[in-house]
């Protein structure tokens, strides 16, 4: 592999504590020199990539994404999926396992990972907790963390019983693995469709309480608490409610290791902007009121909330296009995720850059111990994204690199324009004149 | 309790949800909230017109005029009165329902519209099992769609129908209505209000006439939260306090088909809701009463309440009609479509 240089750009790794003007060598696939303006050109006979004027940072990572594949390929396939997650300046995303079949054995986990799957970054897949995610038998651990998984989650199909649950726990915790909950007391939600409150009447909808999340989150909490010896790492996924995120400050302040996740639509949006019946504004969680945004815009600015997460869930547009209690839950997110945190946290909330980028790379690279990732420290990962901070644009559906078009994002304003992304010192997507990515190898 | 989570600091400001493209056809009639007090008016002037006009000349409004009725849950009144009111305008009328349609072969709601607009289907009237369908058929179409029921949420020619029956017994041979209309009016929706309709059109629409709505009813069948649909609204447990402020009692009928698992005590709810003779007597003996149909006897009201004299059960089902000739003259002709966007 040639060497890569990104010279005149201002590098913010806010994990190696930098914000300077650096230029970067990337050899190998990994980072081999950090040195001042200039002093890079011309070594190793590297390709040059010009960053005058940009920012250079660790590659952006989601964790929690659906990539579709195995058996959902209508909907959007690893190599789509990981074209749109370059696009928008993505490096490594975690990969959820409600595929078809569920992704519960070191077959799939390894099917995922495979080069033929044509992923432009690289993939993390995130293995079912229990068989099936049926939430009655324990998957093998070890077997999945050695096939590289780096989590394991029953999302969408929540671990409700207090039993399997303290298993699910006991048994990653064992083995160094992290679980994912996905808080919902699918008891409380049947038939539901959107956030139960003055909107779900007004629409007739059935509603989901913020307490079908909460009481998971606190039920979760309590049993990271019971079995505090073993140190089990719990993390909530797509945190939506005021309550379940108290619960998570109160986790932190005793001590245990409970980390979370906010999506953008969950800061952005609210239950509001479901409109009438716009199934772009169908997901799961739901957009919640606004006093449990506003709560999800201060857990990000005081620091307890860890990471951003798209929840990226394509879906082909036919299904999107029906009856609204009928159509599937989920957005797409990984081409807005960075515009509107730019636009939204740094430029309205005025949360420092470094800070935003640290909860897109450094911070979830560090809660599912992505090693070398989310920093642009020597020896890392050459995973850099490099983008135009200044960049006000409009997002366009139509212009998604996903199979899938399913925002309630189409026309809103960003902030930060990727110009490239580099995987493991590959150019992953460039933007050009006409919008195309240049890498076209697999990893 | 919540002493872990520090004050809001910021002042948050989010773009607000971006206003509804809704009606795409000014023919629609998708939500009460789709018409200005202005053009309620000139329905109800028209429903009155037609209803008198001669038959031979009411024959020529929509003559030959291709009016589709797509039906996806059963029906007697709501589906007769759209059919007779759309032929007495001389419009030919065609019935696809659920049972006996490529929708049983899985054909989704967009495609189904778009066929019918194919076949030259100029206004559809859609009755609906999921809350938001009339929405995605005019959006799918782009048609005049009317709302004849959509879920748990709205059945706005109901809503026209009840007002025209209210005010028959309160404002009798008033010509014009404005937002005073119903001053000093109040009209009592009681039981399941959670999984009605017909409550959340006439909850919109009689309060901007100057009513005042009183919703009845068991936590588990009216939810706090339905107070603040729109102004004008307020709740009231007790039935026997309401029915002494009302000049005009709605009962609904239990939506067994809709409950979803909710455990509710029939006679618990009879001994506390069911409107009795004595009740009426006693409370509101003055008051008109109304119901949507279908009236299940014996349950949210007796047999002789409903064929009483305060009874206007009937009349609903005659004022129906000429209510839903108004709303197809609307849908199809230009001229009555006019200043009547809200």
């Amino acid at each position: 592999m040639t060497a890569l240089a990104i010279c005149g750009g201002r590098l913010v790794d806010p994990a190696a504590g930098v914000d300077a003007a650096k230029d970067i060598l990337i050899n190998d696939g990994r980072v081999a020199e950090i040195a001042g303006p200039g002093k890079l050109k011309g070594k190793n006979g590297a390709q040059i990539l010009d960053a005058s004027g940009l920012v250079v940072a660790p590659g952006l990572i989601d964790i929690h994404v659906h990539l579709r594949e195995p058996g959902q390929a209508y909907k959007e396939t690893i190599a789509t999926g990981t074209a749109a997650a370059a696009a928008g300046g993505f490096t490594s995303v975690a990969a959820m396992p409600n595929t078809t079949p569920v992704n519960d054995s070191a077959e799939i986990t390894r099917w995922m990972q495979a080069p033929e799957r044509g992923a432009q970054v690289r993939v993390f897949p995130v293995a079912a907790a229990t068989r099936g995610s049926k939430g009655e038998t324990l998957n093998d651990f070890a077997a999945l963390k050695s096939a590289g998984a780096v989590a394991v989650t029953d999302d969408g199909r929540p671990i409700l019983k207090d039993s399997m649950m303290r298993e699910t726990l006991a048994a990653a915790a064992r083995i160094g693995l992290t679980v994912i909950q996905h808080a919902e007391d699918t008891r409380m939600t049947q038939g539901a469709s959107m956030n139960l409150g003055p909107v779900s009447f007004k629409l007739a909808l059935r509603g989901m309480p913020a307490q079908a999340e909460t009481s998971i989150v606190e039920r979760d909490i309590r049993l990271v608490s019971e079995l505090r010896e073993a140190h089990p790492h719990l993390h909530v996924a797509h945190l939506s409610t005021a309550g379940a995120l108290a619960a998570v400050r109160q986790a932190r302040r005793n001590g245990l290791r409970v980390t979370s996740e906010v999506t953008p639509h969950h800061f952005l949006l609210t239950e509001e902007h479901v409109g009438l019946y716009d199934t772009h504004a169908k997901m799961n969680p739901p957009l919640r009121s606004a006093a449990d945004r506003d709560a999800m815009i201060e857990g990000i600015l005081d620091g307890v909330v860890d990471a951003i997460a798209t929840d990226h869930a394509p879906h082909a547009m036919h299904e999107k296009e029906i009856e609204f209690e009928l159509a599937p839950n989920g957005i797409i997110g990984l081409e807005t995720a960075l515009g509107l945190s730019l636009r939204w946290l740094h430029k309205e909330w005025r949360m420092p850059l470094g800070r935003v980028l640290g909860l897109l790379s450094a911070q979830p690279a560090a809660l599912l111990g992505l090693k070398g990732r989310g920093t642009l420290a020597v020896g890392s990962y050459g995973d850099v994204v490099v983008f135009d901070p200044g960049a006000e644009w409009t997002y366009r559906a139509t212009e998604s690199k996903s199979k899938a078009k399913n925002t309630p994002f189409d026309g809103w304003p960003m902030l930060g324009k990727v110009r490239y992304t580099v995987s493991e010192g590959r150019i992953a997507y460039a933007l050009q004149a006409a919008d195309k990515p240049v890498g076209t190898g697999a990893l | 309790m919540n002493l872990a989570t520090p004050a809001i600091r910021r002042q948050v400001t989010t773009p607000p949800a971006p206003a509804s493209p809704f009606p795409y056809n000014p023919g629609s009639l998708l939500s009460v909230l789709d018409l200005s007090v202005a053009a309620v008016s000139r329905l109800l002037q028209r429903a009155t017109a037609l209803e008198h006009e001669d038959p031979i000349v009411r024959d020529r409004i929509l003559a030959k005029r291709r009016i589709a009725l797509l039906f996806y849950e059963s029906s007697t009144r709501t589906r007769t009165s759209f059919e007779l009111a759309s032929k007495a305008l001389g419009a030919d009328t065609t019935l696809v329902s659920n049972l006996s349609s490529s929708i049983e072969k899985g054909e989704s709601l967009k495609d189904t519209g778009l066929t019918l607009r194919a076949l030259g289907a100029e206004a559809i009237i859609l009755r609906h099992n999921s809350s938001g369908a009339a929405w995605l058929l005019e959006q799918s179409t782009r048609l005049p769609v009317v709302n004849a029921g959509d879920g748990m949420h709205e059945h706005p020619t109901q809503a026209l129908l009840d007002l025209r029956t209210i005010l028959t017994h309160l404002r009798p041979g008033i010509g014009e209505v404005g937002p005073e209309t119903l001053a000093g009016v109040t009209v009592t929706i009681v039981g399941d209000i959670l999984h009605s309709r017909v409550a959340r059109s006439n909850m919109l629409l009689l309060p901007r006439l100057g009513a005042r709505v009183l919703l009845c009813g068991p936590k588990e069948l009216l939810p706090e939260q339905a107070a603040r649909s729109g102004p004008g609204i307020e709740i009231e447990r007790n039935f026997e306090a309401a029915l002494a402020q009302s000049q005009s009692v709605m009962m609904l009928r239990i939506q067994a088909e809709r409950l979803a698992g909710l455990q509710l005590d029939l006679d618990e709810y009879k001994a506390a809701y069911q409107l009795t003779g004595q009740l009426l007597a006693a409370h509101a003996p003055s008051a008109v009463v109304l119901h949507p149909g279908p009236i299940i006897r014996g349950m949210e009201i007796t047999a002789g309440v409903a064929d009483g004299i305060q009874s206007a059960i009937l009349e609903q089902v005659t004022n129906g009609l000429a209510i839903r000739m108004a709303v197809m003259e609307r849908a199809l002709v230009p001229s009555e479509q006019e200043g009547g966007r809200a």
